[in-house]
């Protein structure tokens, strides 16, 4: 186990240690202490390491991560896990605006609640959200999946492509072009997945699926606002 | 004419007078916004005359002034770009760099073309909204990669290949507004790299998706500079609209470089009432912006890049005189690997424009092949002789750049200075703050002794 004092020992050294770690790194348990909501801690990370950070994190957190698991011990600030590639970011409490963003692949989860437009952009990320998600959310999602243990905000999915949304609560309302759908066994069972990936022991069943309705695909004057 | 003429061919007729307002080409539009529901899109820059270079002129040396030697003598063209915080700033053998055009909007074999034409002439190339290919990675020795809302194609692979990084906020031709790349270009391969559907309309964001305002970019620039063990030059690209304050803003949340952009400069599509009426000419930024940075104690130390209606070497040195360290250029860049070229003027005819007008780059029907993916029409364009084009202009500009900044007295192309130059007109006095030609005054400015 390597642990990192971050107050006393400064982020550019944290970094620059974390990337540091190859493939074939034997140092793979990292504890970092003494966050105090600092920004872009473990960001571009590339390596089969597991972070645990004890504490509350600022922006950024797990940014760009590529393989490693990054374990928020609190809540995280904006842009958690924003474009991630792949991997695991586990958040234990609550996660600010943007959890998410634009992530391309690796699996999101977030025990508390998420606020307004986690999912934004996502592009094939994997995102399980034990609580609520705030509104506009998932706005512009291009692929991957969404789930929504608790409630969802208003104009969930608005301008969605073809990401995947389940919620188990309501929704307050769907943003434009987003419609909920059929939930086929394909589904339960994608979700039955990633219900166990993010620890989360819902049942498939209690949940509906929303997604595009693809009208807004071509420009059209019709659809103009 | 006489009662007679009167009785025989009637009372006389007022000779027909067009509107200056409501003149043939705004009622075509009228028409055929009219009859289509849908406003006009094209690519380009603004089309309409603004106070531009073109008003500027350079006073050369006499006896006040000792001019160099135009041919024997030093003058130098080299630029750094990222000397505040990056590691590793990028050295340019010329102050001439190619604009972001994103592969999507210009085929793999353009992107080449630029690619070639830069490197071979010393200087940067940039990508745009849609990722870094291969090609182009490979064929630019000096690669700058945009960071853009849209994030198509981001990834930290790439974000470590490139040589700078430019957080894009906003473009001349159409600040606050983001873009539409239709669907008919979007090839298989271009769909991929955005991970999109094949053949939907693809939006680009006109914000950015997990920041807002100068507090947050501030954090998102450390970020970009953690990832990347700040060795980057990070730059910030804005549109010509408030340059003062955006430029110090982006000071102020760390960029390393401040890429400003005016209303000629191009896009690859957007509504034509967006890129004419929305921001400011790109001689109305200059000085506000070097401003900016004089005030803050950092020009010179933050670099400027200008862009927007950069066509030759007297515009490189007219925009360096008021403060520039660099220039881009795209849309010039274009033309110089052949877009609008006249020997293809029977096609632009069939597309029911002609040579120089051409600028419906959206429809990815480009007779030149270079804002298309059609496979037949990318081939038209031979990425070696293009690449050798764009090197060739870019010498000249350099060679024309260096021989104003001669005749002036300097030996280094960032020695020229606003007092080297005059007005033409009020305006670009008032815009440029230079001397009406013949005076010693310019509006705003008090006093007028020489």
């Amino acid at each position: 186990m390597q642990t990192y004092d971050l107050e006393a020992d400064g982020l550019r050294g944290l970094n620059a240690a974390l990337h540091a770690q190859t493939s074939e790194t034997n140092q793979t348990q990292w504890e970092i202490v003494n966050p105090r909501g600092s920004h872009a801690i473990a960001v571009g990370l590339d390596a089969p390491i597991e972070v645990n950070v004890k504490g509350s994190t600022g922006y950024y957190c797990g940014g760009m991560n590529k393989q490693a698991t990054v374990h928020v011990h609190g809540s995280a600030g904006p842009g958690v896990a924003e474009n991630m590639m792949s991997g695991t970011v586990v958040i234990d409490g609550d996660a600010s605006q943007y959890a998410g963003a634009t992530g391309n692949g690796g699996t999101l989860v977030i025990k508390g609640n998420a606020s307004s437009r986690c999912g934004i952009s996502m592009k094939g990320i994997d995102i399980v959200v034990h609580g609520n998600v705030g509104h506009m959310s998932a706005f512009m999602g291009q692929s991957g999946n969404m789930v929504v243990c608790g409630d969802a905000g208003e104009a969930l999915g608005d301008s969605i492509y073809e990401a995947r949304l389940f919620v188990r609560g309501s929704v307050k309302s769907l943003g434009a072009d987003c419609v909920e759908k059929e939930m086929r066994p394909e589904h339960i069972e994608l979700l039955r997945d990633l219900l166990d990936r993010g620890g989360c022991d819902a049942k498939p069943e209690e949940f509906k699926r929303y997604g595009s309705a693809r009208q807004l695909y071509n420009f059209k004057v019709d659809n103009a606002y | 004419m006489t009662v007679k003429d009167i009785d025989e061919n009637g009372p006389p007729r007022t000779t027909p007078i067009q509107s200056a307002t409501f003149s043939n080409p705004i009622n075509a539009e009228i028409r055929r916004a009219a009859a289509t529901g849908i406003y006009d899109i094209r690519g380009g820059g603004a089309k309409r005359r603004v106070p531009h270079f073109d008003d500027l002129l350079f006073l050369g040396a006499s006896v006040s002034r000792y001019p160099l030697e135009g041919y024997r003598e030093r003058c130098d063209t080299k630029v750094t770009l990222g000397t505040r915080f990056a590691k590793n700033p990028i050295e340019l053998d010329i102050p001439i760099t190619i604009a972001g055009m994103s592969f999507g909007a210009l085929s793999g074999r353009a992107k080449e073309a630029l690619g070639r034409g830069a490197s071979e002439a010393g200087t940067s190339t940039t990508t745009g909204d849609g990722g870094m290919t291969p090609e182009e990675r490979g064929h630019s020795t000096k690669l700058v990669y945009q960071y853009l809302p849209s994030r198509y194609g981001m990834n930290p692979d790439d974000l470590r290949k490139a040589d700078a990084i430019e957080v894009v906020v906003g473009q001349g031709a159409k600040p606050g507004g983001g873009g539409m790349l239709l669907g008919q270009k979007i090839s298989d391969r271009v769909a991929e790299m955005r991970n999109l559907p094949k053949g939907i309309d693809q939006r680009s964001a006109c914000r950015h998706p997990d920041w807002t305002g100068p507090d947050d970019l501030e954090i998102k620039i450390l970020e970009l500079r953690e990832i990347t063990a700040w060795e980057k030059p990070i730059y910030v690209k804005v549109g010509g609209t408030r340059p003062y304050y955006d430029v110090a803003l982006a000071v102020k949340a760390g960029a390393d470089v401040v890429v400003l952009d005016g209303m000629q400069g191009g896009t690859a599509a957007t509504q034509d009432v967006f890129i004419e009426h929305v921001g400011l000419p790109t001689l109305a930024c200059i000085r506000p912006a070097v401003q900016a940075l004089q005030d803050l104690g950092v020009h010179r130390e933050v670099q400027l890049i200008v862009s927007g209606g950069i066509r030759t070497g007297a515009d490189v040195a007219k925009a360096m005189a008021l403060g520039a360290d660099a220039v881009s250029i795209g849309t010039a860049a274009m033309v110089a690997i052949g877009d609008n070229d006249p020997k293809w003027e029977a096609e632009y005819q069939k597309l029911g424009t002609t040579t120089g007008a051409y600028d419906d780059w959206h429809e990815g029907l480009d007779p030149a092949g270079i804002t298309t993916q059609d496979p037949e029409l990318q081939q038209r364009l031979d990425p070696v002789d293009a690449g050798r084009r764009l090197r060739n202009y870019l010498n000249v500009m350099t060679l024309e750049a260096q021989t104003i900044a001669r005749a002036c007295g300097h030996n280094d192309l960032h020695n020229l200075e606003p007092e080297d130059l005059c007005a033409l007109t009020m305006e670009a006095a008032a815009m440029a703050q230079v001397p009406l030609a013949g005076t010693t005054w310019w509006p705003g400015k008090s006093g007028a002794g020489f």
